[in-house]
C-alpha cells in the first residue's frame, strides 16, 4: 500500500506505460491492415475472375445473320393436312432452297468445290430457319421470302473481330474468297448482328452457333427438383427425429458420427453408389434427371441434416419449456414452436446444399449425365445433362466459338444460382417476418 | 379425515431426484394445501427448481434425471402409468424465471393452450377466454388494443404477466412459479405479487423465491430447502418469526445463502 502510491506518479513508469500503449495500438493497426488486405485480395481475385468470364462470354450472346431472298417452290413442298383440311406439317428440301438462294447471289461460282465453300458461309442451322418461317405461315409457299439465316461460326467470329482478317490466309480459318463473298453481303447490308436466341432456345449441338443451353437448363431444373423433393423432407425428418426424439444411446451416436462423415465423402463416390444401386440394381434409366436427382439428394442429405440439427438446437429451450408448461405434447412442441423458429436456418442449409448440388458434375459423370444430348428433357426419366456438365463438354470442344459459349454457360449457371439464392433469401425473410 | 387433511392438494412423500449419479433431492415429504401460496426458499442449488419441476413432471425431458418417491395431486399418483403427462401439465401450469412468451402475437400466446386442448368450441369463446385470462393477469388494460402484435414487444413485467395469462388460460388448478420476479423491477414485482394474491382464491400456488420479503409478503406457507433436504416447513408467519431450525434462522436472517 505504502510503496504503491509514489510508484503511480513515477515518470519512468508512466513513460513505459505510454510506450506499451502505443505498441498495442500499432499492433492493432497492423492486424487491421492485414485483415483488410486479405479481404481486398479475395474480392480482387473474385472480381478479376468474374470480369474475365463475363467479358469472354459477351460474344456468345449475339450472332450474325445473313438476310437472303429464298424462293419456296410450291411443287417441292409436301403439305400434310388433318381432317378439317388444316395444315399440320410442311416438309421440303429446305437445304436445297437455301443453297439455290446462295448460288443465285453469286452466279459466277460454278465448280462443285467452290459451291461447297460458298455453302459453308451459312450455318447448318440455316435450313431450319426457312422451315420455321414456312411452318409458321404456310401462305408463304410459292413466294420468295426474306429469311434471316445464321452465318457459320467462323464467319461470325470474323464479324466479331475474333478472327483477324489481316493474318496471312494460311493462318486463318476463313479463306480470302470467303471473305470476299462476305464483304459483298456486307456491302448489300444483308448481314446483321442479333441476339443469339439459339443460346437459350436450342439444345446441345456440334455446331457452336446452334448449340444452346435449353436442354441443360431443363435438365438441371428437373434434377434439382428431384433432389429437393427427396432430400428436404427426408433430411428434415431425420434431423428432427435425431435432435428432438431419438434416445441418446450408442446407436444414435454412431448414426450421428456417420452423418457427419457422409458430408465429407467425395461426391464421385455417390455417383458410383448411384450407378451400382439405382441403375444396375433397380434398373432405373441411365442419364435421367431422376437418378441424377437421387444421387445428388444423397449428397445433399448430410448438409441438410446438419444444418437442420444446428438450427433446431439453437431454438431457445425456454420456448420448449413454455410450450410443455401449457401441456403441449412433444410433437406439438416441435411442430408449433421449434420447427417454425428453426425454419430460416433449415432453408438456408437446404439452399446451400442445393446450390452445391447444382454445381456438381463428378457424381453425374458416373450415371451418364455427362453426355451429348440434343433433345430437351421433358420429364425426369428422359435423357438429360446438366449445366455444369454442359459447360465442361463445351470447354472440351475444339471450335473457337465454343470459348465464348463456355463462358456464357458459366454466366448462366451463376445467374441460376444467384436466382435460387435470391429466392431463398426472399422465403427466409417471409418466414422471419411472421414474427 | 380432518378438514385440514381434506384441504391438501399436493402430497409428496419420499421424493428423491438424481441427475446422473448426483442426488439433488433427498426424500422430500411436503404437503401443499389448496388455495394457499406455498413459498420454497433456500440457498442456490438446494433443489427448489428441481422439486418444482417434479410436480408437473417437467424433469421427464431432462436427460439422466431420475425420480423416486411419490407425488399425489388430489390423491392421484402423478407418476403412475395411467397418468397422461400432457394432461397433467394442463392441470399443473408453470411460470418460469425468465419471461418466455412465444414469438407469436399476444392473442396467440394466450390462445395457444386452449387451442391445443380444444377448450373453446368457437372463435367467440376463445376470444372470451383470452380476454378473461388477460384480465385476471392484470394485462388487459395495457394490451387490449394491440392483441395481434408480437408478445416479445412487451416490457419484461408485461411479458411475465402475459406468461401468467397463458398459464391460467388452460384453467389449471395448480400454478408453479419459479422465481417469477427475478427479472423484474420492484414495480413490476409488486404488480405480480398482487396478482398472486388474487389468484390464490382459485388456484394452488407454489412459488420459488430468493427474496425473503417476497416469501413473507405473498405466501401462507414456507418450506426451507438446504442441499437437497427439506429442512423445515410451516406457516410463513411462524417460519419468519420463530424458526425451529438453526439453519433456517441463519438463512432467513441473511447469514447464509
Ligand atoms: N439439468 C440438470 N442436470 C444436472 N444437474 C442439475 C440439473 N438441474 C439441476 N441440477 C443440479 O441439481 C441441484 C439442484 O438444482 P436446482 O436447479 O433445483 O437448484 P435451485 O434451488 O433451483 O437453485 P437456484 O436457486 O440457483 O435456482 C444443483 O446441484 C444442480 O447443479
Ligand atoms: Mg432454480
Amino acid at each position: 500500500m505504502t510503496d504503491r502510491g509514489p510508484q503511480k506518479n513515477d515518470p519512468i513508469r508512466a513513460a513505459r506505460q505510454a510506450q506499451r500503449l502505443k505498441k498495442r495500438y500499432r499492433k492493432e493497426r497492423r492486424f487491421r491492415a492485414f485483415g483488410m488486405s486479405a479481404v481486398l485480395l479475395a474480392t480482387g481475385i473474385l472480381a478479376f475472375l468474374m470480369t474475365s468470364i463475363v467479358y469472354t462470354s459477351i460474344p456468345a450472346f449475339t450472332h450474325h445473320n445473313l438476310t437472303l431472298d429464298v424462293t419456296i417452290i410450291a411443287e417441292e413442298v409436301d403439305i400434310l393436312r388433318d381432317d378439317q383440311g388444316l395444315v399440320t406439317n410442311v416438309d421440303a428440301n429446305w437445304l436445297g432452297f437455301v443453297r439455290t438462294a446462295l448460288r443465285d447471289s453469286f452466279p459466277e461460282v460454278t465448280s462443285r468445290r467452290d459451291k461447297r465453300d460458298l455453302y459453308k458461309l451459312l450455318s447448318i442451322g440455316a435450313p431450319d430457319a426457312v422451315r420455321d418461317a414456312v411452318q409458321a405461315d404456310p401462305n408463304l409457299i410459292g413466294q420468295t421470302i426474306q429469311v434471316r439465316l445464321p452465318l457459320s461460326d467462323d464467319i461470325d467470329l470474323v464479324m466479331k473481330g475474333l478472327i483477324d482478317r489481316n493474318l496471312p490466309e494460311t493462318d486463318r480459318l476463313v479463306s480470302d474468297r470467303e471473305l470476299a463473298w462476305l464483304d459483298k453481303f456486307i456491302a448489300e447490308q444483308r448481314v446483321s448482328e442479333n441476339f443469339a436466341i439459339q443460346l437459350f432456345a436450342n439444345g446441345d449441338s456440334r455446331e457452336p452457333e446452334m448449340a444452346g443451353l435449353k436442354g441443360a437448363l431443363m435438365g438441371s431444373l428437373l434434377t434439382m427438383l428431384v433432389t429437393l423433393l427427396i432430400s428436404f423432407p427426408l433430411g428434415v425428418l431425420a434431423a428432427v427425429y435425431l435432435q428432438e426424439m431419438a434416445p441418446k444411446n450408442r446407436l444414435t451416436q454412431i448414426i450421428e458420427v456417420n452423418i457427419n462423415n457422409l458430408a465429407a465423402v467425395p461426391s464421385i463416390v455417390f455417383g458410383l453408389l448411384g450407378l451400382a444401386v439405382f441403375i444396375s440394381f433397380f434398373q432405373l434409366p441411365r442419364s435421367a434427371p431422376l437418378v441424377g436427382g437421387m444421387v445428388l439428394a444423397l449428397m445433399t442429405l448430410p448438409t441438410i441434416i446438419i444444418a437442420t440439427r444446428a438450427s433446431l438446437a439453437s431454438v431457445p429451450p425456454s420456448i420448449r419449456q413454455a410450450a410443455m408448461g401449457v401441456g403441449a405434447s412433444r410433437l406439438q412442441v416441435i411442430m408449433h414452436h421449434v420447427l417454425p423458429l428453426a425454419m430460416p436456418g433449415i432453408l438456408t442449409g437446404t439452399i446451400i446444399g442445393l446450390a452445391q448440388a447444382a454445381g456438381e458434375t463428378a457424381p453425374l459423370l458416373m450415371i451418364g449425365m455427362m453426355a451429348f444430348i440434343v433433345d430437351t428433357p421433358t420429364d425426369v426419366t428422359s435423357k438429360a445433362t446438366v449445366l455444369p456438365a454442359q459447360i465442361y463438354m463445351w470447354a472440351n470442344n475444339p471450335e473457337r466459338a465454343f470459348v465464348a459459349r463456355t463462358s456464357a454457360g458459366i454466366v448462366v449457371l451463376l445467374s441460376f444460382l444467384l436466382l435460387v439464392n435470391g429466392l431463398a433469401i426472399y422465403f427466409r425473410k417471409r418466414f422471419e417476418k411472421r414474427w | 379425515m380432518s378438514s385440514q387433511e381434506e384441504n391438501i392438494k399436493i402430497r409428496t412423500s419420499g421424493v428423491t431426484v438424481h441427475y446422473g449419479a448426483a442426488q439433488a433431492l433427498h426424500g422430500i415429504d411436503l404437503d401443499i394445501r389448496a388455495n394457499e401460496v406455498t413459498a420454497l426458499i433456500g440457498p442456490s442449488g438446494c433443489g427448489k427448481s428441481t422439486f418444482l419441476r417434479c410436480i408437473n413432471r417437467m424433469n421427464d425431458v431432462i436427460e439422466d434425471c431420475h425420480f423416486g418417491g411419490k407425488i399425489e395431486i388430489d390423491g392421484e399418483d402423478i407418476y403412475s402409468g395411467e397418468i397422461d403427462v400432457v394432461e397433467l401439465r394442463a392441470r399443473v401450469g408453470m411460470v418460469f424465471q425468465k419471461p418466455n412468451p412465444f414469438p407469436k402475437s399476444i392473442y396467440d400466446n394466450v390462445a395457444y393452450g386452449p387451442r391445443i386442448h380444444g377448450l373453446a368450441s368457437s372463435k367467440d369463446e376463445l376470444d372470451h377466454m383470452v380476454e378473461t385470462s388477460l384480465r385476471r393477469a392484470g394485462l388487459w388494460q395495457e394490451v387490449h388494443d394491440r392483441l395481434h402484435t408480437s408478445g416479445s414487444g412487451l416490457s419484461g413485467g408485461q411479458q411475465q404477466r402475459l406468461c401468467i395469462a397463458r398459464t391460467i388460460a388452460v384453467d389449471p388448478n395448480v400454478v408453479l412459479m419459479d422465481e417469477p420476479c427475478s427479472a423484474l423491477d420492484p414495480i413490476a414485482t409488486a404488480i405480480i405479487e398482487e396478482l398472486i394474491e388474487e389468484l390464490r382464491s382459485q388456484y394452488t400456488i407454489v412459488i420459488v423465491t430468493h427474496s425473503m420479503q417476497q416469501a413473507a409478503r405473498v405466501s401462507q406457507r414456507t418450506a426451507y430447502f438446504h442441499l437437497g433436504h427439506l429442512v423445515e416447513h410451516g406457516d410463513t408467519d411462524r417460519i419468519f418469526t420463530n424458526p425451529a431450525n438453526k439453519q433456517t434462522e441463519a438463512y432467513i436472517s441473511g447469514k447464509i445463502g
